[in-house]
């Protein structure tokens, strides 16, 4: 008998992820001192209601639908952030960008969010739609330029955060798209220059090992010298593109390299998460007790440092209870990416499992100073209603793929 | 797209699982790392974040006279800080502060000065509050955030003025003292003695203060003060026992206040043996005053005295020693044997004595005719003292003299005492004059009068006189112990010294004074007159009693007092005092002295060149101490 409800691991991820983030949610706001995340857990279970609501309705829409629609919601999106680019408003912590949409005073949402889901139908359309994987450059420049655009729009609000999302969406769904990981590491390799720059030695021993790769490989001869230029290049730019970051994305990136450079400022936020973390210990302070969070020394601990109140507050196990409910949910979607009817929809959950992925590594790994440190949403603990929102929809869509793959016959393969 | 037939998909999968589980792994153990391996590191961390230490006092030791009775003691006592986010939120708690128990502007700029210095800790801004104050405060605690009150034991001294000198003052650590590292252990507020024995044994006396933690947000607000660490009880000082007699510097006390109200000057009271028994100076403070800060008003006050209540008259000041001198040049000569107490010297007094072509005066201008030894000790005779003097020679009163420790300070545990002047050699005369600059007979009438290049303390020729009371050693004066434990030793022989003892009993009992002697006291002694070129003179007395066997040597020096002989009634006094015991009362003890005034000392230099006067520069305070604030 087959079973034709919903897909119940997904539904049991999902749920458990929410329910623990409201939890922890909750705990956020029980704080010694007034602080903007009191009470925000009700407000989160209004936005969770919305979400079910959202999802129930993205359900029904069948991926034919949302393959057409493709294109209008990218144009859309592009539309819509080129707005918020000139209206756009910054808020809480991030006053001075403008990543915020409002209407009349009233904040109606961060564009980017739905801009991420626009760019993932466009890519899985335009790769779904190809006859062969891209296997040189030159076929990857149209599903860069898809990801590209609104990469660059959110980085000029600016947004690093939220634009690193659409490079990892890019490279991940390039992948699941089938293009061979070395073209993708040659696609990465300016970006990687520009990094390694910073230091000659490191760029010089890059440069020597590129082109030892670069001769394995062997690209097209053209692409393979372009490519080269291209990261000598990026090489020479570094500095000068260093120079033009605004200080304070400089001093995340700074900071990131050694926190202690400047612990009252941009280190700050670095400090004390590490603290609340490795204050916890084995099993933590309890649930609702943690100090860091209950004294306001931990930064957004409702929204961007939320994964630390639960390393403070329910220690090493809280936390890796936390890590593998989302690597459930990682592999859980996999599966379902696997099994999808067609291209384009496989695609598209792929897609989401890298908005997914690359949100929650983001997130967590800056708790630890694993990663630098970019305001960025961690999925289902996080609060924020225009993410959530884009989380419960795509939640939606990744239930009608797994539906529809069981109807097709796929689901036991 | 053939990609996405299911086997190629099932390829790619396996790939992207294992990514996920990397990122999993990798996650796991930078977590792993910072909670499990780093946990204590940021456990502290957070606890440093979160607590701020209040250090609690600790009870000073209890300051004790010979008998037990206490000197300083400590009373109950509370102290109000303020734990302060920033400096100008402590300004703003300040002001509403101000509105409940007032402060002065200069006040609280102290208070904010001692904030910046310490900004992590709690600031004190009532040193002492009393429990009115603290009710008061505790009323309006809901708008003076970080507001913390602790109950401190408080120093008191419940003898105030009347030990001022003696037992000093507390206060907060200066900052010049922190880097010194004068008080080892004193962090910045911490209370340590500032003068007198407080300071001296401020390292016994101090305890170790303990630890309170309060806990604090993220801005450095207060949040909870009760329960939220361990606190680590303070370790009280240690008593000290001193050689103090508590009812005799009492008596000083009053017998002063009573008589001698508004006089300048000191009184110290010894046993043969060196032990403190009292040490006066007048005019003096309330020590009380300085607990737990002075207010500024009370510290100029005291700082603009004209009579410089700071200063300790017994240890702090040098006068010219004057007559009481003459005993150390009639001890030279008996050392060196140029003369005996039958000795009568070539020229008679007439009223002075002409060397050279210079007269110099007796301070009796009719004359006390031909002398020996014990008559011109007991009539103070210059004429006398300058023809030994000169029969001594310069370099031997200025070698015996150091011998005799009128060149170094008596060594008593007291901070700041002052060092006596006094040349150890001619050469100091060349120094000083070039080498034919000064006549060295003039120079040698000074010193056999005890005037010139000579001044002393009061504690210093105490010491002397001791030595004189017993048998030719004086060991270092010390109130809580000894400093040094070398004796002065004068290197007479028993008969010399009891024929010195009687030449000084006859100066109470025969001299000009003869008839008018404490009638069941025989009390030895010799007055002075010291030459000060600003106002009256000096007047010295130093005695001892019983003069036969005696237990108690006093010194005192009263400014402007003109004579000795208007001293030597109150050292009379107190050494019945001592010698017959509080129940004897204030016997009417009424001693006679001559009232010999010094002649002005001799010009040793050719008249161009003004008259020498050590008393113009050696009466000069040390510097008084910074303020210490409330």
């Amino acid at each position: 008998m087959r079973n034709l409800g919903p897909d119940r691991p997904l539904i049991a991820a999902v749920v458990l992820l929410a329910a623990y983030g409201l939890l922890i949610l909750y705990s956020a706001g029980q704080t010694d001192v007034v602080t903007q995340a009191h009470g925000v857990w009700q407000r989160q279970l209004v936005w969770m209601a919305v979400g079910v609501v959202a999802a129930a309705i993205v359900f029904r829409f069948s991926f034919r639908l949302l393959e057409w629609l493709a294109p209008a919601a990218y144009g859309l999106g592009i539309l819509v952030l080129l707005v918020t680019l000139v209206v756009g408003t910054g808020q809480g912590t991030a006053a001075g960008t403008r990543s915020w949409l409002s209407i009349g005073g009233h904040q109606l949402g961060q564009p980017a969010e739905f801009a991420k889901l626009a760019a993932i139908l466009m890519l899985a359309r335009y790769l779904s739609s190809l006859r062969e994987s891209p296997r040189n450059l030159r076929e990857l420049i149209a599903p860069c330029l898809i990801a590209g655009l609104p990469f660059l729009l959110v980085l000029k609000q600016p947004d690093l955060g939220s634009a690193i999302v659409f490079i990892g969406i890019l490279f991940l769904m390039l992948f699941w798209a089938g293009v061979k990981p070395s073209l993708l590491f040659m696609l990465a390799s300016p970006g990687l220059s520009l990094l390694l720059a910073f230091n000659t030695w490191t760029w010089g021993v890059w440069m020597i090992v590129l082109a030892v790769l670069l001769f394995l490989w062997r690209p097209y001869v053209v692409e393979g010298v372009f490519l080269y230029v291209v990261n000598s290049v990026m090489g020479a730019l570094a500095i000068p593109l260093w120079q033009r970051l605004a200080p304070y994305q400089q001093n995340r990136l700074l900071t990131f390299l050694n926190p202690e450079i400047d612990p009252r400022a941009a280190g700050y936020h670095a400090i004390q998460s590490r603290v609340a973390i490795g204050s916890g210990g084995w099993f933590g302070n309890g649930f609702l007790e943690g100090p860091q969070k209950r004294l306001a020394f931990l930064p957004a601990q409702h929204t961007d440092f939320i994964f630390s109140v639960v390393g403070e507050e329910l220690g090493f196990l809280g936390v890796l209870v936390a890590l593998l409910l989302f690597l459930g949910l990682f592999l859980v979607v996999l599966r379902i990416a696997r099994r999808a009817t067609d291209p384009f929809a496989s695609l598209v959950v792929f897609g989401i499992l890298a908005l997914f992925f690359t949100h929650f590594f983001e997130n967590v790994g800056m708790t630890v100073n694993l990663m630098p440190i970019t305001g960025i949403p961690l999925p289902f603990f996080s609060y924020g209603g225009s993410f959530f929102l884009a989380s419960c929809i795509s939640v939606g869509l990744l239930l009608r793929a797994a539906w529809d793959a069981r109807l097709s016959g796929y689901a036991d393969v | 797209m053939n990609e996405f037939h299911s086997f190629r998909r099932a390829e790619r999968a396996v790939l992207a699982r294992w990514f996920f589980v990397g990122a999993f792994l990798l996650l796991t153990v930078a977590f792993f790392r910072t909670q499990v391996v780093q946990h204590e590191r940021f456990r502290l961390r957070a606890e440093k974040n979160r607590l701020r230490i209040v250090p609690l006092a600790a009870p000073r030791g209890v300051i004790y006279d010979r008998n037990g009775l206490v000197i300083a003691d400590n009373v109950p006592g509370y102290a109000v800080k303020l734990l302060a986010p920033s400096a100008d939120s402590l300004r703003a708690v300040l002001a509403r502060f101000r509105t409940v128990v007032p402060l002065d502007s200069s006040e609280v700029s102290a208070i904010l000065v001692r904030y910046r210095q310490a900004p992590y800790q709690p600031v004190v801004v009532l040193g002492t509050g009393d429990f009115e104050t603290v009710s008061r405060l505790e009323e309006h605690r809901a708008v003076l955030p970080g507001l913390v009150i602790q109950s401190e034991p408080r120093r008191y001294y419940p003898d105030g003025q009347a030990v001022a000198h003696l037992v000093g003052y507390v206060g907060e650590v200066s900052e010049r003292d922190l880097e010194t590292d004068r008080f080892p252990g004193a962090q910045l507020g911490t209370v340590v003695g500032r003068a007198g024995l407080e300071k001296e044994y401020d390292a016994e006396l101090r305890g170790q203060p303990g630890i309170h933690y309060v806990e604090v947000n993220a801005r450095g607000r207060l949040v909870r003060e009760e329960d939220v660490a361990p606190t680590l009880a303070a370790i009280p000082g240690e008593a000290i026992r001193t050689t103090i007699d508590l009812a005799l510097q009492r008596y000083i006390d009053s017998l002063w206040n009573a008589a001698l109200p508004g006089v300048r000057g000191s009184m110290v009271a010894l046993t043969p043996s060196g032990e403190v028994l009292a040490l006066y100076s007048a005019p003096g403070y309330d020590p009380n005053e300085f607990v737990g800060g002075i207010s500024t008003t009370a510290w100029r006050k005291l700082n603009d005295d004209p009579a410089r209540p700071l200063l300790d008259r017994a240890i702090q000041t040098r006068y010219p020693p004057a007559s009481p001198f003459k005993l150390a040049i009639a001890a030279m000569a008996l050392k060196r044997g140029v003369a005996t107490f039958s000795t009568h010297m070539p020229e008679p007094c007439r009223g002075g004595l002409q060397v050279g072509n210079r007269y110099f005066r007796c301070w009796k201008p009719e004359g006390h005719g031909s002398l020996d030894l014990e008559g011109a000790i007991a009539k103070s005779c210059d004429v006398y003292f300058y023809q030994l003097g000169l029969r001594i020679g310069l370099d031997a009163i200025l070698t015996d003299g150091v011998l005799m420790g009128f060149k170094d300070r008596s060594g008593i545990d007291l901070e700041n005492e002052i060092a006596p002047i006094y040349p150890s050699n001619a050469a100091y005369f060349d120094r000083k004059y070039g080498p034919r600059g000064w006549s060295k007979w003039g120079a040698t009438l000074n010193f056999s009068i005890g005037q010139g290049e000579n001044t002393q303390n009061v504690l210093n020729m105490t010491r002397f006189y001791a030595a004189l009371a017993s048998a030719g050693e004086a060991p270092t004066p010390y109130i809580v112990r000894r400093r040094r434990e070398d004796v002065l030793n004068l290197g007479l022989d028993p008969d010399q010294l009891a024929g010195i003892r009687s030449a000084l009993i006859a100066v109470v009992e025969r001299g000009t004074a003869a008839g008018s002697r404490s009638i069941d006291l025989a009390i030895a002694g010799k007055t002075g007159t010291a030459q000060n070129s600003h106002g009256e003179d000096h007047g010295w007395f130093v005695g001892f009693a019983p003069a036969d066997k005696p237990t108690i040597i006093v010194g005192s020096i009263m400014e402007f007092a003109e004579h000795g002989s208007n001293v030597a009634p109150y050292v009379a006094k107190v050494l019945h005092r001592y010698v017959a015991g509080p129940a004897s009362g204030d016997a009417p003890v009424t001693i006679v002295v001559p009232a010999d005034s010094a002649p002005r000392a001799v010009q040793i230099v050719p008249d161009s060149i003004p008259q020498v006067d050590p008393v113009a520069d050696d009466t000069t305070p040390p510097p008084p101490p910074p303020p210490s604030g409330p």
